[in-house]
Order: C-alpha cells, then sequence, then structure tokens
C-alpha cells in the first residue's frame, strides 16, 4: 500500500523534494503538496484503488503523510486485489 | 457622505432582467448570461473602473488590460483545471487543408458536431484577470514589492437567467505581489477600501468568507481548505431578491502564484501575493438594483461620484 502511495504521490503530487526522501510519517504540505497536488493525488489514488474516499475524509489532513492516507485507505479499500 | 437606506426593494433576477432591456440599458443576445451593452450601462462601468483606480492609486500600480484569452500554457498551471473546471471556456480553430474544410462544412450544414474538425488553439478564455498577470512576473521583483492594477473581459461558463451571473464579463483587479506581510495587508485593506467605495454608491454590503464553487468531489478538500484558512473573503450585497452576490472580493494566494510562476521577492525567496478584485458589471447591476433603471432619476451624489 505504502509504495503504491508513494508511486502515485511522485507522479502527481508535484512535492518539493523526491519522495523516496521522505519518510511515512513525515509532512507531505510542508515537502511541497499544495491543495491543487491534493486534488491530483486524491483522484489517481481512487482509480488506483478503485474506493472512494467518503465526504467526511475529503479534507487535507487525509494526505498529511504517507501513513495518514495508507490508514485511511487501508480501512475502505475492499475491492483491492489481494 | 452618507445616503439614507435604499427603499427599493430587490426584484427577482427576470424582472430585474426586463428591466435592464426594457430601459436600454442592456440587449440581449439569446445566450443566457451574454449580453450586449449600451452607452449608458458603460458610463456607469466607467465610473465604478474610475473609482477602483484612484481607490488604489497611493500602491502606483503598474497597468495592465489583458485580451480575454490567455496562454493555455499559463492557464493549465494556475490551478483552475483542479478548482473550476466546469467552468473554463478553450478557443477551438480550424487548421486543416482542403480536405479537412469539405469535411468541416459537410457536418456544419447538417445536424454533426463541425467543432470536432477544431483543433485546440494556444489559447483559453481568461477565468479572472490576474491569472493573466503572473506568469509574466516570472523573475525576480524590485525591492519593496510590486503592485498592478488589471482589467479583463473574463468568461465562466455558467448559463443563468440571473442577470448578475453572467458567462462575459469585466474584472478590474489591483494585485500585490511581496513578502507574507505585505500581501496579506493588501488583503485586509483593499477588501476595507473596497467596502468604503461601494457603500457611499449606495449599496449595502458586507464582508463573508468566500464560498466558492469548487467542482466535484476533489473541490470539498479545496472548499474546506478555503473555509479553514480563511484566505478569500467576498463583498456581497443583494443584487437580485432572495439571494446575496459577491461583488468584489479578496484573495490572499500565499506563495501559490509566486511558486508556480517562479516569482521571487526581492531577497530571492518565494514572492507571496494578493488580489482584490471588483465585478465591475455585478457593481454596475447591485446599482440598477438599488437606484433604478432611470440613470438620470439616481442620486445626486451617487451620480457625481461615477461621473455621470
Amino acid at each position: 500500500m505504502n509504495e503504491q502511495i508513494r508511486q502515485i504521490l511522485a507522479e502527481q503530487a508535484g512535492l518539493a523534494v523526491p519522495v523516496e526522501t521522505l519518510g511515512d510519517d513525515d509532512d507531505l504540505f510542508a515537502a511541497g503538496l499544495t491543495s491543487f497536488g491534493v486534488v491530483n493525488v486524491m483522484l489517481a489514488l481512487e482509480d488506483a484503488l478503485d474506493v472512494e474516499l467518503p465526504e467526511h475524509l475529503l479534507r487535507k489532513s487525509t494526505f498529511q503523510s504517507v501513513s495518514a492516507l495508507a490508514t485511511v485507505l487501508g480501512g475502505l479499500a475492499p475491492t483491492m486485489a489481494p | 457622505m452618507t445616503l439614507r437606506a435604499p427603499a427599493r426593494q430587490p426584484l427577482e433576477g427576470a424582472a430585474l432582467r426586463a428591466g435592464l432591456v426594457r430601459d436600454g440599458l442592456l440587449v440581449e443576445t439569446g445566450v443566457p448570461g451574454l449580453v450586449a451593452r449600451t452607452a449608458a450601462y458603460e458610463a456607469v462601468v466607467s465610473g465604478i473602473d474610475h473609482l477602483v483606480t484612484e481607490a488604489f492609486a497611493h500602491l502606483a500600480p503598474g497597468y495592465l488590460h489583458f485580451p480575454p484569452v490567455l496562454a493555455r500554457t499559463a492557464f493549465r498551471r494556475t490551478g483552475y483545471l483542479e478548482s473550476f473546471p466546469d467552468l473554463m471556456g478553450s478557443v477551438h480553430v480550424f487548421v486543416g487543408g482542403d480536405e479537412e474544410h469539405r469535411e468541416l462544412l459537410r457536418r456544419s450544414g447538417g445536424d454533426e458536431r463541425w467543432e470536432e474538425v477544431l483543433e485546440p488553439s494556444q489559447v483559453v478564455l481568461v477565468p479572472a484577470a490576474c491569472h493573466a498577470l503572473y506568469p509574466l512576473l516570472a523573475g525576480r521583483l524590485p525591492a519593496g514589492g510590486a503592485a498592478y492594477e488589471v482589467r479583463a473581459d473574463c468568461f465562466r461558463h455558467e448559463p443563468s437567467d440571473d442577470p448578475a451571473r453572467l458567462q462575459s464579463f469585466r474584472m478590474h483587479e489591483v494585485v500585490v505581489l511581496g513578502s507574507p506581510a505585505q500581501a496579506e495587508a493588501h488583503r485586509a485593506a483593499g477588501v476595507e477600501l473596497a467596502v468604503g467605495l461601494l457603500e457611499p454608491l449606495g449599496l449595502d454590503v458586507a464582508v463573508v468568507p468566500a464560498n466558492d464553487p469548487f467542482f466535484g468531489r476533489a473541490g470539498k478538500v479545496l472548499a474546506r481548505g478555503q473555509r479553514d484558512e480563511g484566505l478569500k473573503v467576498e463583498v456581497v450585497t443583494t443584487i437580485t431578491s432572495g439571494r446575496s452576490t459577491a461583488v468584489a472580493s479578496g484573495n490572499c494566494h500565499r506563495d501559490h502564484f509566486g511558486s508556480t510562476f517562479a516569482i521571487e521577492q526581492y531577497d530571492g525567496s518565494t514572492a507571496h501575493s494578493a488580489c482584490v478584485g471588483f465585478g465591475v458589471d455585478r457593481v454596475s447591476l447591485a446599482l440598477v438594483s438599488v437606484h433604478g433603471t432611470d440613470l438620470s432619476g439616481w442620486p445626486a451624489g451617487v451620480r457625481a461620484l461615477l461621473g455621470l
């Protein structure tokens, strides 16, 4: 899961630093993730994992770090391949 | 100058629109939100434009009047596609040869989509006047930052019968770029100036947090961010009954445009920016809503301010 998230961050997030230099708990916004970057990351993650984030998770804190995303997505990815 | 509160009640959209047309201020084109303006209406708009210029003259801003189209490459970087894809407009052109021309005419003679023969041009329609400015400012700002007064005909695809919701309208903005403190101060002071400009015209205005119609589910993230961070406020008034409409806004962008378009402060750090924008058509329509379609009957003080 974390690797998939990292790959999408690398492609979509427009971070100021390479994603591989960031730890799972590092603040992605501090690393240059913008609101518009969040939009691209969110749509790409939903597409890749075939999930839909519920309404209450559509906020910036969901995208705070790799581990924050993994926790959220791990809890709602029933259609993911094992 | 103080004016007594207007006695006139705001009209329904359809009634206001009918009055604007009947009394010779606007001519309808048949496309919702697309109107032609008469000399009388334009005199009001000119008066408002002049007041905006005067109100911000102390900033000694540079002045740029942009065309209604913007480079597609620059547009892509503004974040508009992430935020409001449903409001944008793109210019497409014919670049084919004889064969494609034949196909274009064949399709257009029937019910087929002749537009599919067209190709995207280098430009899109300007959605906000200041979006045309930032791409021009790549590089280092002067010491003390920079101020610009910018105007453009803007387009937003939101066809509506509400006369205050135009698809094609004029925007007059004052933009400051520099330090974070300069940008925040410009938004705060500029919104005060906007209120101070609009109230003497007889408009009952309020300053409220902006509530932009960000698109889709992803837009909920942006809407919550906008609300939580309190970066944008709107100056609203009642133009048609039952709703408040923004006639001006103040938006602090932090370093969004500075980092996107590589604009640096004098010390080399990323520039912050803020804009205060006036929807001059909406201000004009608000004035008509309050004072009526007979401009000669408007209060003398208002006419004097507008140079009518």
